[in-house]
């Protein structure tokens, strides 16, 4: 029940981030990637925000050697540059500068119900199911190869 | 255009990050979105339980957000179905694939100090730049 309660507030905490910062708006997004037309900086704020609060944060949390409610800190153990990484960073790149959303600002807007929201999430679940379902070697092996 | 809002979106860069050492704190998680959301989809993690809770509180912000501050949230978003769908699809597929987004890669994978991270968080931004300016400026914009 705890994990259920924390992770709701979190979620919470994390959404009215996204609307405060005004990222849960998709034309600031694309505003800020404009840098050569209508320039927005604000999501280098929002990231800068982020990432100074989160960096000292952590390091405090790691201090303690455990999390609250669970045995050990779950962090990715992968160092490699892989072509999966890179490739799926550049197909996300594309896709997060055609329509402006996320994942989290994605979520965020369901209830504003704009109808590219509407479409758009469905579209990303989609993704996100068969990205799952490609196999861990596809890249990797192919690479190889070559 | 839309107003540069300097420091609503710091405040609000910090609340995601505030968010973020929540769950590291009590839960040890990293607070990847992708991650999150992608889990949620079959196969089911087993601990899908704070998963859809944090998902539900994502959905519920700007309700919650309305109701306290009687404030109209602003957003533009494209009636282009066709693109929006197929802007989806690759958000959705890149974001998977490359083993994270904006909120892993980007705010926790940066604050972790990981290269790997970093690296995607630079081709992400580099090709979304890329990709705006080709559709404004480029493609007969």
């Amino acid at each position: 029940m705890a994990r259920i309660i924390l992770g709701l507030v979190a979620g919470l905490i994390f959404g009215l981030g996204l609307v405060i910062s005004g990222m849960s708006n998709p034309a600031k997004v694309l505003n800020f990637l404009d840098l050569f037309g209508t320039w927005d900086p604000s999501l280098a704020f929002v990231m800068g925000g982020a990432v100074l609060v989160t960096l000292v944060g952590y390091r405090l949390v790691w201090a303690r050697g455990a999390p609250l409610i669970d045995t050990r800190f779950e962090l990715p153990a992968k160092t490699d540059l892989d072509p999966r990484l890179l490739s799926g960073a550049a197909v996300f790149g594309v896709g997060w500068g055609l329509g402006g959303f996320c994942p989290g600002p994605a979520l965020t807007a369901i209830p504003l119900g704009a109808s590219g929201t509407m479409i758009f999430v469905p579209a990303m679940l989609i993704g996100m199911w068969l990205a799952r379902q490609a196999p861990a070697g596809l890249l990797t092996a192919r690479s190889a190869q070559s | 255009m839309t107003e540069f809002t300097p420091v609503a979106s710091a405040i609000g860069g910090a609340m995601i990050g505030l968010s973020a050492i929540m769950l590291m704190l009590f839960m040890g998680r990293i607070a990847g979105i992708s991650g999150i959301a992608s889990r949620l989809l079959p196969p089911v993690a087993e601990d899908y339980g704070w998963r859809l809770a944090f998902v539900v509180g994502l959905i519920a912000a700007p309700i919650v957000y309305q109701q306290v501050s009687e404030q109209p949230i602003e957003q533009t978003v494209s009636g282009d179905l066709v693109l929006m769908g197929l802007a989806g699809l690759l958000v959705g597929f890149g974001s998977v694939f490359g083993g994270g987004c904006t909120s892993g890669h980007g705010v926790c994978g940066l604050s972790r100090l990981s290269v790997r991270s970093l690296i995607a968080t630079v081709v992400f931004m580099v090709v979304a730049f890329v990709t705006v300016f080709l559709v404004r400026h480029g493609l007969g914009g």
